[in-house]
């Protein structure tokens, strides 16, 4: 595929674009990993939340 | 279900786990399809290859003022209805909206050099871009810094609905005013002004960056779902600490 004189300028949006993305993915991701890991924590240190306390109080 | 159902966040969490694997793929599988139509869509006639440029660039500003829009929408359920899951929905999709804006804004950029002989002009269009870019920065600065996150939840809102004034005048900037930014070639009267071999594969990609909002939007509220169960959670912790020590 020839992209011309300008190749340089077309090369560099779609490479912006690709790491922009991969960064969105990428901090999404290990957001989520984040977080479930400390919900993981407070839990094993006995925390609950109170929504959960109610239900069980009600059992 | 009826739709209120999804006004539960522990609900909405078991939806988005079983939609977002399939939202995944299916945003892989039309981003792949419109790709290979890139690779085989003729050069323009007066741009050259320098119109593949195109295929990122519009569907990004597409998705910019779209992402504001579902911001409004999720500021008006903040504000008026104090709907849990809308300020959720908004504070997620703000860096999402300014990704999208700055990716615009780059490639854009990218296009003027060679098309224009220039980078950036101060014309109305990018200029307003360069605003709405701005104004989601602002809001990320709300969501991100402000102690109370109730208090920094509405000043957002607020700025968010403000803002939403700019979307218009985006719009219809390049009619309005004398730009060097060309006007509008697909939305407008009389029909698209592009051929289908152009014109196809970039609704293909407008729609992969759409499925990609969509996905990453849904992945971003689960994790702020998780991410307010952990500061609730932290309260509690120090509450019960608190009490163990008096």
């Amino acid at each position: 595929m020839n992209l011309g004189p300008h190749a340089d300028f077309i090369v560099a949006a779609y490479a912006v674009t690709i790491f922009a993305v991969a960064v969105l993915i990428a901090w999404i991701v290990l957001d989520y990993s984040a977080q479930r890991r400390i919900l993981g924590n407070l839990e094993d240190s006995g925390v609950t939340r109170r929504s959960r306390r109610s239900n069980r109080d009600a059992q | 279900m009826a739709i209120i159902d999804l006004a539960n966040p522990t609900r909405f969490l078991n939806i988005v786990n079983r939609l977002l694997p399939w939202l995944a793929a299916a945003t892989a599988v039309v981003f792949a399809f419109g790709l290979a139509r890139i690779l085989n869509a003729p050069d323009d006639y007066q741009q050259g290859a320098t119109v593949k440029i195109m295929y990122l660039h519009v569907p990004a500003a597409w998705l910019a003022m779209m992402c504001w829009g579902v911001m409004s929408l999720a500021a008006l359920g903040t504000l008026v209805w104090k709907h849990p899951l809308a300020d959720v929905s908004g504070k997620a999709a703000a860096p999402l909206g300014a990704a999208f804006t700055f990716i615009c804004l780059v490639t854009g950029s990218l296009w003027g050099r060679p098309t224009w002989g220039t980078y950036w002009v101060w014309d109305a269009r990018l200029t307003s871009m360069l605003v709405l870019f701005l104004l989601y920065l602002g809001v990320l600065a709300l969501y991100w810094t402000v102690e109370d996150p109730g208090r920094g939840s509405r000043a957002a809102a607020i700025l968010t609905l403000v803002g939403a004034l700019n979307i218009p005048i985006i719009k219809f900037s390049v009619e309005y005013w004398n730009t060097l930014h060309q006007p509008a070639s697909l939305f407008r009267k009389g029909g698209s002004a592009i051929d289908p071999s152009i014109l196809i594969p970039l609704l293909i990609m407008a729609g992969g960056f759409t499925l990609l909002f969509l996905t990453l939007h849904l992945a971003a509220m689960r994790n702020e779902i998780l991410r307010r169960r952990v500061r609730a959670m932290r309260l509690i912790q120090a509450q019960e600490l608190a009490e163990a020590s008096t």
